[in-house]
């Protein structure tokens, strides 16, 4: 059985639909990319799959036994109160709740995975400021190295090298890649058509039109084609 | 004076009164923190209200412990706005203001039709105000009080980081696999709890200033969640501590002398957070 199974799925919100009769499904192991254009629906999808939001008809299922606390998320978008007085260690440790079960405090794995992601990330000197005085770049691989600690078996990413510098952003494509190497499924949302084409093995286009498969047909596709014009135009419109 | 002071600290009442103080200062300095950031510091004052109004029908009833009353009215409330502050955040807001409203006049027509003694105007102050009622607790209500914070305090200990991902980032708890919602369900039994609690120490009109102070002060000059909330505790109890011996010796009213206390101690944190903050950029 696959990972994830979405069948007939409608999503929106309050009664109005933004997408309608969504079909696919994720097998461990796969590394799907999400494109399209802005206010397609793409970040509601990835809330819908994660049950932060009901859907409007249709199901979400997991399969192959997958349960929450092996997922790993990245939002796009974190609302974190102004004053709220976090360290960096404290927000990538907190990423490692899920494995806690019940007990209470984090223990030396916990905090041995946390360093290796701050590590990875290049987190290491930022580890005890404070969250909120980070520059937005910085505040993205602090929740992408806390999605890294919550990653066990399915990663979900939303659009993670947003506000990220050429360099880190390559890093972080390593980073993914090699996860995805390790048997991490992944599910990433992403602007970048060509790091989508270069790292996924499936792809789902979300918007009027809608595609769903292997990455080398989407290009052959009708939506595919349509969209890499449009990207490659985009510039000039 | 400091004979004065030695006398009256082997008093048993007072010593009564400094460990449930020091105790109820402790918790809801402690919850504090996560009620500010989590925007339900307003929720907390709307239910002290419905513990007024919960102890106006106790004295009505002529209770002997009217704590067996107020904690299950004020819990179930507490619950209540949690659920309806869920769905949207205005319909929330709506009904915190509703209930406490609605609460505070209930409780003070009952008083009034109702009294229980003869002077009502004093009750209805002692109960919004607090008064030097603390100075007379019952061996029974000392008991509950302390065994009810010792329960929060262990609570809180043992969901700290629990509670600190649920306050940090709901959204990402749940998508984890955090039962965010047991939490906050436990968030706001916990509330109910201190409020109940604290409405000895300082009357119903006041617990917000015991709940909100020390954290705001805290995070005035700490950066760091575990800082901030040791730094509210410690703060939150030695001003309990100085608020209390200053109105046994002064012979001004506990309550407000304590949130009189948390306040300068704010003014303090706030200066020193404007130093540190010069310096840091
Ligand atoms: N909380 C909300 N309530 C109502 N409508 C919403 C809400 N959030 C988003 N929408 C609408 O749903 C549509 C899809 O939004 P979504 O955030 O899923 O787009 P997206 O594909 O992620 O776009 P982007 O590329 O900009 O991230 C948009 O038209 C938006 O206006
Ligand atoms: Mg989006």
């Amino acid at each position: 059985m696959a990972l994830l199974t979405c069948e007939h799925l409608s999503l929106g919100y309050e009664g109005h639909e933004i997408v309608h009769d969504l079909n696919f499904k994720v097998n461990a192991g796969d590394y799907l990319c999400i494109v399209g254009e802005n206010g397609s629906g793409k970040s509601t999808l990835m809330r819908t799959i994660l049950g932060l939001q009901p859907p409007l008809g249709g199901s979400v299922m997991t399969g192959d036994g997958l349960s929450r606390n092996e997922i790993g998320y990245l939002p796009q978008q974190t609302v974190v109160q102004r004053d709220f007085p976090a360290s960096v260690q404290e927000i990538v440790l907190s990423g490692c709740q899920n494995r806690m079960g019940f007990r209470p405090f984090y223990g030396r794995e916990e905090k041995r995975i946390a360093k290796e992601n701050m590590e990875k990330l290049g987190l290491t000197q930022l580890a005890h400021r404070c969250y909120r005085e980070l520059s937005g770049g910085q505040q993205q691989r602090v929740l992408l190295a806390r999605a890294l600690c919550a990653t066990q078996t399915l990663l979900l990413l939303d659009e993670p090298v947003a506000g990220l510098d050429p360099k880190v952003t390559a890093e972080m494509y390593d980073i993914i890649a090699t996860l995805h190497r390790h048997g991490v499924t992944v599910i990433m949302i992403s602007h970048d058509v060509d790091a989508a084409l270069r790292y996924a093995t499936h792809i789902l286009h979300v918007g009027k039109q809608l595609y769903f498969g292997k990455r080398d047909d989407y290009l052959q596709s009708e939506a595919g084609k349509l969209f890499l014009l449009q990207q490659e135009g985009g510039a000039s419109e | 004076m400091m004979e004065k002071l030695v006398w009256y600290l082997t008093q048993p009442y007072v010593q009564y009164a400094l460990i449930v103080g020091v105790l109820i200062a402790l918790c809801s300095s402690l919850l504090g923190v996560t009620l500010v950031l989590k925007r339900f510091s307003f929720i907390g004052d709307g239910l002290s209200h419905v513990a007024f109004g919960a102890m106006a029908i106790a004295a009505v009833l002529n209770l002997t412990n009217n704590m067996l009353l107020i904690l299950p009215v004020t819990m179930l409330c507490a619950v209540l706005l949690l659920r309806t502050g869920q769905n949207t955040r205005i319909k929330g807001d709506a009904a915190v203001a509703m209930i406490s409203v609605a609460s505070l006049a209930f409780g003070y027509m009952l008083m009034n039709v109702f009294p229980s003694s003869s002077n009502v105007s004093r009750d209805v102050c002692t109960t919004l105000f607090g008064s030097s009622s603390i100075l007379t607790l019952s061996r029974d209500k000392v008991w509950l009080c302390a065994a009810l914070s010792v329960i929060v305090v262990i609570l809180f200990i043992f969901f700290y980081n629990k509670i600190f991902s649920v306050t940090f980032d709901e959204a990402f708890a749940r998508a984890t696999g955090t039962k965010a919602g047991a939490y906050n369900l436990l968030l706001a039994i916990i509330i109910a709890v201190i409020i109940v609690l604290a409405m000895n120490l300082v009357g119903s009109l006041l617990i917000s200033a015991l709940v909100i102070f020390p954290a705001l002060s805290a995070m005035r000059v700490f950066r760091s969640f575990k800082r901030v909330t040791v730094c509210a505790a410690i703060l939150s109890v030695v001003c309990a501590l100085i608020g209390i011996l200053v109105s046994i010796l002064a012979g001004t009213p506990v309550g407000s002398t304590i949130v009189a206390v948390d306040i300068v101690a704010f003014a303090a944190c706030w200066l020193v957070g404007l130093v540190r903050g010069g310096q840091h950029t």
